[in-house]
C-alpha cells in the first residue's frame, strides 16, 4: 500500500465515520439509525485494518477484524433485537430539539472538535492524527444525541456512538491501546450494552414503553 | 510475596464462582464474608511491609504501595461488614417476598464480583487496567441497584448505567490521550500506561495533550465519584440499592473512583504543575458541596439524605485533594475510611427502617431510639460520626483538612466549604432527630433486626470508636501514601 492510498483510505473512513454520526442525528426511525450505526462500525473497523496493512502489523489487522465483527455486526444486531416488534417503539418520540437546530449544533460541535484536538496534531503531525478531529466530533455529537433524545434505545445508540468515537481516536493517535486494555474495554462495552438491552426489556414490561419521560419517580 | 497481591482479587472471585454453582446459602454467604476479610488481612500484611517502596506482582501488572494498601483496608473493612450484614438482609428480603430465589442467587454472585473489581482497580499498575476494573464495577452493580425490580429501582438503574458509562467513557478517552503522550515521551507500547513508567517520564509528557487528558479524566472519574457535573445518578442509585450494597457504593466505590483521580493527579501534577488539577478539583469540589448541601436541606427521604451526605463528603475530599499537602492527603485518607464505616452504620440501619415501614420518607419514621435501641443507637452514632463530632475520626480529619486548606493559602475555599458543611450539619441534625426522637404514632410496627445485621452494626460502632481514639499504625500508612502523592509540607 502506497503512502497516498493509505492516507486516502484513512481519510475516506474518517469521513464516512463522521457522516454516519450526522445522519444519525438527522434520522428519527430507530431501525435506520441502527443500520447507520452498523455502517459507522464498518468505517471504524477499516481504520485499524488500513493501518495494519500499511505497517505490516498482523496483530493490528486481527484487532481490526475483531472490531469489525463487534461494532458492525454484533452490537447493531443486539440493538435491533432490543427494538422489538412494537410499532410505537420504532420511532423516536417528538424530539426535544428540532432537526434543523440539531444539524446546526452538529456543525458547530464539529468545528469545536477541530479546535480541541489541535494539541494532538501539533505533537505528532501525520495522516492518522489529522483525521482525529472527525473522531472527536463523533464523540461530541454522541453526547448531544444522548442528552437530546428521549427513547431509552436512542440513548443506547448515543452511548455506542460515543464509544465508537473513542475507539477511533485510540486507533488514529496510537494504533490502538495495549491489547489487555483493548480486550478489557471491549468486554466492558459489550457488557454495558447487554445490561442496557436487558434493562429496556424490563422497562418495557414495567412501564409499557421506553420513553424516558415516563421516568419521573425519582426527583430531588 | 507476589502471590499476596492476587489474594484480594482472586478470593472474592472464588466466592462468586461458589455462589454461582451453589446458589444463595448461608455457606456461600459466609465464604463471601471470608473473602472480604481476606482483602482486609492482605491489606494489613502488605501495609506492615510497604515501607520499602512499592511491590509489584505478575510482571508489572499489579502494584501495591501505601495508597493502594490504604484503599484495600477500606474495601476490606466495609466489605466484611456489608457482606456479613447481607446474610440477614437477604434472608429478611426473601421472607418478606421483596426478592425471590433467583434474585438472591444473583445478589450472591454479583457482590463478590463487585469486591474483586474494586480490589483490582486499586492494585492495577496499568491505569488502563484500572479503568477496565472501575468500569466493571458499574456493570457488576447495575443489577444490584435494580434488585427490587420496582419502577423506581429500574429508573435508578437506567440513570446509573447511562450516566456512569458516559462518564467512564470520557475517562477512557483521557487514558488514551495519556498513552499517546507517554509514547511520545519515549515509553514502549507495552508499559506506557504503567504508573511507575508514567511517573518516571512525567516531565517529558507533552503539557497540552496532558492537560486535555487530565480534564477528561477529572470529568470521567468524577462521574463515578459523585462529583459535579455527572452527579445526578448518585442519589437515585444509592437510595434504591439494597442496604448493604448502598453501604458498599457510598462507603467504598465512591472513594475507589476518587483513588483513580489521585493516581492520575500524581502524574499530571509532575507533567503540568499542580495548578491545573488544583483549579479543576476546587471547582468541582465546591460545586458538589454546594449542590449536596442545598439538596440535603430540602430532603424528605432518609436514604436520599444519606446519599447526598456521601456527595457532600466526596466534595470535601476533592477540596482536600486540591490542597494537596501531606497533611491534606493523609487527612483525606482517614476521612475516607471513617466515612466508609459510618455509611455502613447508617445505610444498614436505614435498610431495616425501610423494611419495617415499607417507606423511605422521613415523616413516616419517628421515635426509633425508643422503639429499637439497637437501630436507634447505632444510627445515632453513624450520624454523629458524619456530623464530624468527637470522639470519632471524622472530627480529626475535617480539622486537619481545614488546617491544610488554611496553610495552602486557600482561606476563601475553607470559608466556603465550612459554610456548606454547616448547612449540611444542620439538615442532618434536623432530620436525624426527627427520626430518632419524635413521638412514634401509636401502632408503629416493631423494628426487627436480623442477627447478622446487628452484629455488623455493633462491630462498626466498635471500629469507629477505635479509629476515633487512635488511628495507630494506619497513621504511618496514610503519611507514606501522602508523601507518595507528592505532598511535601
Amino acid at each position: 500500500m502506497t503512502q497516498a492510498t493509505y492516507s486516502g483510505v484513512l481519510n475516506l473512513a474518517a469521513g464516512a465515520f463522521l457522516l454516519a454520526a450526522v445522519l444519525i442525528v438527522w434520522r428519527r426511525e430507530l431501525r435506520s439509525i441502527v443500520v447507520l450505526l452498523a455502517w459507522q462500525g464498518l468505517a471504524l473497523g477499516v481504520i485499524p485494518l488500513t493501518e495494519g496493512i500499511y505497517q505490516d502489523d498482523a496483530p493490528l489487522i486481527t484487532v481490526g477484524l475483531v472490531v469489525l465483527l463487534l461494532r458492525a455486526v454484533a452490537l447493531p444486531l443486539l440493538l435491533a433485537r432490543a427494538i422489538g416488534t412494537e410499532a410505537h417503539e420504532r420511532r423516536e418520540s417528538t424530539p426535544l430539539v428540532n432537526t434543523t437546530t440539531s444539524l446546526l449544533i452538529t456543525a458547530s460541535l464539529t468545528v469545536l472538535a477541530y479546535a480541541v484536538t489541535r494539541p494532538i496534531i501539533a505533537l505528532d503531525p501525520s495522516p492518522a492524527t489529522r483525521a482525529v478531529p472527525a473522531a472527536f466530533a463523533v464523540i461530541l455529537i454522541a453526547v448531544f444525541v444522548m442528552v437530546s433524545r428521549r427513547r431509552a434505545l436512542s440513548q443506547a445508540v448515543g452511548f455506542m456512538m460515543l464509544d465508537n468515537g473513542i475507539a477511533a481516536t485510540a486507533f488514529l493517535i496510537t494504533a490502538g491501546v495495549p491489547v489487555i486494555v483493548e480486550l478489557g474495554a471491549s468486554l466492558d462495552v459489550l457488557f454495558a450494552v447487554l445490561v442496557l438491552g436487558l434493562l429496556t426489556g424490563h422497562m418495557r414490561r414495567t412501564f409499557g414503553g421506553t420513553d424516558l419521560d415516563q421516568l419521573r419517580e425519582l426527583r430531588g | 510475596m507476589n502471590i499476596l497481591l492476587l489474594v484480594p482479587i482472586l478470593a472474592p472471585l472464588v466466592a462468586a464462582a461458589l455462589a454461582a454453582v451453589l446458589g444463595w446459602r448461608r455457606l456461600t454467604a459466609l465464604v463471601t464474608v471470608l473473602a472480604a476479610l481476606s482483602v482486609l488481612v492482605t491489606g494489613a500484611i502488605l501495609g506492615s511491609r510497604v515501607g520499602s517502596g512499592p511491590r509489584f506482582g505478575i510482571g508489572n501488572l499489579l502494584r501495591a504501595d501505601a495508597l493502594s494498601v490504604t484503599m484495600l483496608v477500606v474495601i476490606g473493612t466495609v466489605g466484611t461488614l456489608a457482606t456479613w450484614a447481607s446474610i440477614g438482609y437477604i434472608e429478611a428480603e426473601l421472607a418478606h417476598r421483596h426478592t425471590d430465589r433467583k434474585g438472591a442467587n444473583l445478589y450472591g454472585v454479583l457482590v463478590p464480583i463487585f469486591l474483586a473489581a474494586m480490589a483490582l482497580a486499586v492494585l492495577a499498575n496499568n491505569i488502563g487496567v484500572m479503568w477496565v476494573a472501575i468500569e466493571a464495577t458499574t456493570v457488576a452493580t447495575a443489577f444490584l441497584v435494580g434488585h427490587r425490580r420496582t419502577r423506581a429501582a429500574l429508573e435508578a438503574t437506567w440513570k446509573y448505567v447511562v450516566i456512569c458509562s458516559v462518564g467512564i467513557a470520557l475517562a477512557f478517552l483521557g487514558t488514551v490521550l495519556l498513552y499517546f503522550a507517554s509514547l511520545h515521551a519515549g515509553a514502549s507500547s507495552g508499559n506506557a500506561l504503567n504508573v511507575d513508567v508514567l511517573l518516571a517520564l512525567a516531565n517529558r509528557l507533552d503539557p497540552a495533550v496532558t492537560r486535555l487528558a487530565a480534564g477528561l479524566l477529572l470529568l470521567g472519574y468524577g462521574a463515578k465519584a459523585g462529583l459535579v457535573p455527572f452527579h445526578t445518578w448518585l442519589a437515585d442509585a444509592h437510595s434504591q440499592a439494597p442496604a448493604p450494597v448502598s453501604a458498599l457504593m457510598s462507603g467504598v466505590l465512591l472513594s475507589v473512583a476518587f483513588y483513580a483521580l489521585l493516581r492520575v493527579k500524581s502524574v499530571v501534577d509532575l507533567a503540568v504543575g499542580t495548578g491545573f488539577l488544583r483549579t479543576g478539583l476546587l471547582i468541582v469540589g465546591l460545586l458538589t458541596l454546594l449542590i449536596a448541601a442545598s439538596l440535603l436541606v430540602v430532603q424528605t427521604d432518609f436514604k436520599r439524605m444519606l446519599a447526598y451526605s456521601s456527595m457532600e463528603n466526596m466534595g470535601l475530599v476533592a477540596v482536600a485533594a486540591a490542597a494537596g499537602t501531606k497533611l491534606a492527603i493523609a487527612a483525606l485518607l482517614l476521612h475516607v475510611l471513617a466515612h466508609g464505616i459510618a455509611k455502613t452504620l447508617v445505610f444498614l440501619g436505614a435498610g431495616q427502617l425501610q423494611a419495617t415501614h415499607d417507606s423511605t420518607q422521613i415523616s413516616d419514621v419517628a421515635g426509633v431510639l425508643a422503639r429499637s435501641p439497637m437501630i436507634g443507637v447505632t444510627f445515632a452514632v453513624g450520624l454523629v460520626i458524619l456530623l464530624g463530632l468527637p470522639p470519632f475520626a471524622m472530627f480529626a480529619s475535617e480539622l486537619s483538612i481545614s488546617r491544610a486548606l488554611a496553610d495552602a493559602g486557600l482561606g476563601w475555599v475553607l470559608g466556603a466549604a465550612l459554610l456548606f458543611v454547616v448547612i449540611a450539619f444542620a439538615a442532618l441534625v434536623r432530620n436525624g432527630s426527627r427520626m430518632l426522637l419524635g413521638t412514634p404514632e401509636p401502632g408503629s410496627p416493631a423494628i426487627v433486626v436480623p442477627r447478622s445485621v446487628a452484629a455488623a452494626l455493633v462491630a462498626s460502632v466498635v471500629l469507629s470508636l477505635a479509629l476515633g481514639l487512635t488511628a495507630g499504625p494506619l497513621l504511618g500508612l496514610f503519611q507514606t501514601a501522602a508523601t507518595l502523592l507528592g505532598g511535601t509540607q
